[in-house]
């Protein structure tokens, strides 16, 4: 049993990355399923509304108490909203560039997905992270690298659907991501600083950073850090208040203009995949990833730890991704210009300054 | 007239921001998450129909069962999208109420056409026809969505009558039928 699971989580073999492969588009794909639920819920709420709560089954709704609980919570609807992008047609307008407009859902998920495989969930009795792709060292540099590529996706929708609604938002996407990527990198930096500070192990991978945070979260370390790299959080997934290639009043729908049915559901996963990836990164590094609460890191020992660490982590996820709804129902968008002023006005001197100050801090003080 | 000008306070720092306005509007929001919702859910619960509401156009009869309308037409003549086709027949010699000397043999009205205006209530001499609480007209063939004269009687029924006319009318003309003798 234990080198089974060994064997899933690390072994090379093709059956083995197979499985991993169908385990880890299962969990995106649910996640960012009940993501979307949680969002139609949360901005019913918002609104004074109740949300989905219809959808349901025979063999469900036959069960008591439950069965109306999930029919009223909406549990069923996601299931059905695949469903329904599963089976609807699936057109293709005439003036695309067709391989490339194919292509560009493909490549928008792909890197969420390649991410998402990286994340560390928990930590296993031997010390080691819970991931579908294990032993990425480089942890959170490769993560950066591959998430962002996640653009392409958009730029290449943008440009093959040959609308140009379609590709201003997909210019307005590329734009924001290099304004953005640049405050996000140098905005965690000193969090890497504190891990790897001389004197301690913690190495460049995110399950040090979560060991380096057992005392007390970065969050409380690094407020100013915490608060850049939220809002590039925000402005990298192009969600409100930042959406800009997206942006219905002025774009139509932006760089998924011309898409419908799957190719547009693919797009939809990715952006909710790429939340799950900034709400994941941002607990891992700020928020202390698995750990209970600041100076409480597990709770029990063996595969006991390992369990309620993983609830700590999904539980935090579950709350962080409420967040990102509650904001974007909460704050209207910005305007493209001030998006730009935002990010190089005042984002990138922010980190800049706040790098610098914590390298003052730990040559002099530390 | 003296132009009092207000000068704008500045921004203070926190203003400028940004922050506490986003968490501002995050409790707006938060509050209204906690408040109950103001959903109706439509098929099981109905909602309450105010006083004059315009729904369905019906034909309606008088308390004493006579079916008001005396197919004048006005209402066919005064609709806007031609909503309504009337037949108009004759009440035979021998009815009780064959004063009245007119009803309609059929009379339709065809929901895909009528935009609930309520001019043919309005322009109706004998207030036989009347825009009532139903609000929900739906048919899955076109033919279904006609109303035929059946169904409007039907969906209309009985409302209450203030004036009797042609009641009046017929004893006025018996009673003066009666002075000749
Ligand atoms: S409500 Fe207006 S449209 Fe409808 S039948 Fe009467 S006059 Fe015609
Ligand atoms: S409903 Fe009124 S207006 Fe229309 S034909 Fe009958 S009496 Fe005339």
């Amino acid at each position: 049993m234990e080198n089974l699971l060994n064997d899933l989580l690390t072994s090379p073999g093709l059956l083995f990355v197979g499985v991993r492969g169908v385990i880890l588009i299962g969990i995106v794909m649910t996640i960012a399923g009940y993501a979307v639920l949680l969002e139609r819920k949360a901005s019913a709420w918002i609104q004074g509304r109740l949300g989905p709560n219809r959808t349901t089954l025979p063999f469900v709704s036959w069960i008591p108490l439950i069965g109306p609980f999930l029919r009223l919570g909406g549990f069923i609807q996601p299931a059905a909203d695949g469903g329904k992008f599963l089976f609807k047609e699936e057109p293709m307008p005439s003036h695309v560039r067709k391989i490339y407009y194919v292509l560009a859902p493909i490549v928008a998920l792909a890197p969420a997905l390649a991410t998402i495989a990286m994340l560390p969930f928990a930590l296993l009795p031997d010390g080691t992270a819970l991931a579908l792709c294990k032993g990425a060292d480089v942890g959170v540099l490769l993560m950066f690298a591959v998430s962002s590529l996640g653009v392409y996706g958009i730029a290449l929708a943008g440009w093959s659907s040959n609308n140009k609604f379609s590709f201003l938002g997909a210019v307005r996407g590329s734009a924001q991501l290099i304004s953005y990527e640049l405050a996000m990198g140098l905005a965690v930096l000193p969090v890497f600083l504190i891990a790897s500070a001389p004197g301690s192990d913690h190495g460049l991978n995110l399950t040090a950073i979560v060991a380096s945070q057992e005392g007390l979260w970065n969050i409380v370390r690094q407020p100013l850090a915490g608060l850049v790299f939220l809002v590039c959080i925000f402005a990298e997934t192009n969600r409100h208040p930042f959406d800009m290639p997206e942006s219905e009043t002025d774009l139509v729908g932006g760089f998924h203009t011309e898409y419908g049915a799957f190719k547009f559901g693919l797009f939809f996963v990715a952006e909710y995949g790429h939340m799950i990836i900034g709400s994941s990164l941002f607990i891992l590094m700020f928020l202390g990833g698995w750990h209970i609460l600041p100076g409480i890191p597990e709770v029990g020992t063996g595969i006991i730890a390992t369990l309620i660490g993983l609830g700590t982590f999904f539980t935090k996820l579950v709350l962080f991704l409420f967040f990102f709804v509650w904001v974007r129902w909460t704050i209207p968008r910005f305007r493209y210009d001030q998006v730009m002023r935002l990010g190089w006005n005042v984002l990138l001197p922010l980190a800049v300054a706040n790098l610098v100050l914590t390298f003052i801090y730990y040559a002099f003080a530390g | 007239m003296a132009v009092k000008v207000l000068e704008r306070r500045p921004l203070s720092f926190w203003e400028r921001t940004y922050l506490p306005q986003v968490l501002g509007g995050l409790r707006v929001t938060w509050r209204n998450i906690l408040r109950p919702s103001v959903t109706l859910q439509y098929p099981e619960q109905r909602p309450t129909i105010p006083k004059g509401y315009r729904g369905v156009p019906t034909l309606v009869r008088d308390p004493n069962g006579r079916e008001k309308c005396v197919s004048c037409q006005l209402c066919e003549f005064i609709c806007p999208p031609k909503a309504i086709r009337i037949t108009p027949g004759e009440i035979p010699a021998t009815a009780e109420t064959a004063h009245v000397e007119k009803a309609p043999k059929e009379f339709e009205i065809n929901m895909l056409r009528c935009i609930y205006c309520g001019l043919c209530q309005e322009v109706c001499p004998e207030e036989a026809i009347w825009l009532q609480n139903q609000y929900s007209m739906t048919g899955t063939t076109r033919a279904e969505m006609v109303n035929n004269k059946a169904r409007l009687y039907e969906l209309g029924g009985t409302l209450p009558d203030s004036h009797f006319k042609w009641d009046h009318k017929k004893a006025e003309s018996e009673r003066q039928a009666g002075g000749h003798h």
